[in-house]
């Protein structure tokens, strides 16, 4: 067939990113991020319920750096979703589909999911001591 | 920064495009290979660069990205008056649609800088230099800025867009309140240039099954006209998991919409009825 030799146009490769496309793709991407982060939980929990033993080794992964970066991408992760989540409940119902609406509301998704994640690890890290 | 409305250019943007290798996900046919610069004349004084995506059917060979160098002062304010001036002047295989060259047919539709938007109504000034310019995304192309709108134009065809009723017409015409007139305001304007349904992610990787949001703004503006009596099939027809759902509110289309049309919240509209006509 002639037809499959065309050429596709190109669409990723050159769309340029905008807030819209951006969290939307974000939103995709951290809630992938939250569903393997939750197999993380679990293999903590199960540490905990295995003894002192196995505790401590997760406890010693979770405060390596590689353990921090996880937890501080997931706790983004959660905050992020929760925020952006939020918004498309409001979509969902009707509201907030004018332009610079859409605007204001994803770049406060943007400010609220960085200050609760600070404001929990500011917390978290005060807890710990 | 905040957009109040789909003609502010996105200046604001960390990325030009998506952090993605060129030939991400693209099939050896559609691989874009470097093309040809035609140089300014040497008398040239106010030269701009752009960079156009060029396919011809009958050479065998991939695309390519053509440089033109063109003289603004000898050419007219609109990136539409660059590619005529082009194809009158320095390469008369340029192809493109375009008719009115005012902003109400929807033919130059085509991708400028990374967005979707009608080539009549972009000014030049407000491109990058260099100004990229692509045919739609994610169509096959049929040559240069020409894309095959044959599927998009099946997907209106879909949706039964003309009026539909049961009842006799009238000697006359068929009345309607200035308020149900009204309803179709910001809906009848869509010139079907498909620069939303393009510029949607959702489309580029469903658009075999997912309508798109130019068809489905089209869809809405039907179910909400009072003098139509098919919206309980019309929504039989669209109650499927492709068809309407496949939309994300990724809002691509409100974005990119250039007659200031916002298709993403006639999709939500949509979906609401499809709620209230269960309960």
């Amino acid at each position: 067939m002639e037809r499959d030799t065309r050429p596709l146009s190109p669409s990723l490769q050159i769309y340029r990113p905008q807030l819209t496309s951006v969290l939307s793709f974000g939103h995709r991407i951290t809630g992938i991020a939250l569903s393997v982060g939750t197999v993380g939980l679990v293999v903590w929990l199960i540490a905990a319920a295995a003894g002192p033993h196995a505790y401590s080794t997760v406890q010693a992964f979770m405060r390596s750096w590689l353990g921090f970066v996880l937890l501080f991408g997931w706790s983004f992760s959660f905050f992020f979703h929760l925020c952006n989540g939020i918004r498309h409940l409001a979509w969902d119902a009707g509201y907030g589909f004018e332009l610079r609406t859409i605007y204001a509301s994803g770049w406060a998704v943007v400010a609220a999911s960085a200050f609760l994640t600070a404001a929990a690890w500011v917390a978290g890290l005060f807890a710990v001591g | 920064m905040l957009v109040r409305s789909s003609d502010q250019l996105p200046r604001t943007t960390v990325l030009k495009r998506f952090p993605v290798p060129r030939n991400f996900e693209v099939s050896p046919e559609s691989r874009i290979e470097a093309g040809d610069t035609w140089h300014a004349p040497a008398d040239a004084t106010r030269v701009k660069r752009f960079e156009i995506y060029r396919y011809d059917p009958d050479s065998g060979r991939n695309p390519r990205i053509d440089t033109f160098e063109i003289d603004l002062n000898t050419c007219g304010p609109m990136v539409l008056d660059v590619l005529i001036k082009i194809k009158n002047e320095i390469d008369p295989t340029l192809t493109f649609r375009r008719s009115c060259r005012e902003g109400v047919c929807g033919s130059c539709s085509m991708n400028i800088d990374g967005t979707n938007w009608l080539a009549c109504t972009r000014f030049v000034s407000d491109t990058a230099e260099p100004a990229t310019i692509y045919p739609l995304n994610r169509l096959r192309v049929i040559k240069d800025l020409v894309p095959d709108l044959t599927h998009l134009l099946a997907q209106y065809e879909l949706i039964e867009p003309w009026l539909q009723s049961a009842t006799p017409a009238p000697e006359k015409e068929r009345i309607q309140s200035p308020d149900d007139r009204g309803k179709v305001d910001g809906l009848y304007e869509c010139i079907l240039c498909f620069c939303c349904t393009s510029g949607c992610p959702s489309h580029w990787w469903n658009g075999d099954r997912f309508l798109g949001p130019a068809v489905l703004l089209q869809a809405y503006r039907w179910l909400i006209d009072s003098r139509d009596e098919a919206a309980g099939d019309r929504l039989d027809n669209l109650e499927d998991p492709f068809r309407l759902y496949r939309c994300h509110t990724i809002l691509n289309c409100t974005r990119t919409c250039p007659k200031g049309l916002n298709p993403g919240k006639a999709i939500a509209s949509i979906k609401r009825m499809m709620v209230e006509r269960r309960s």
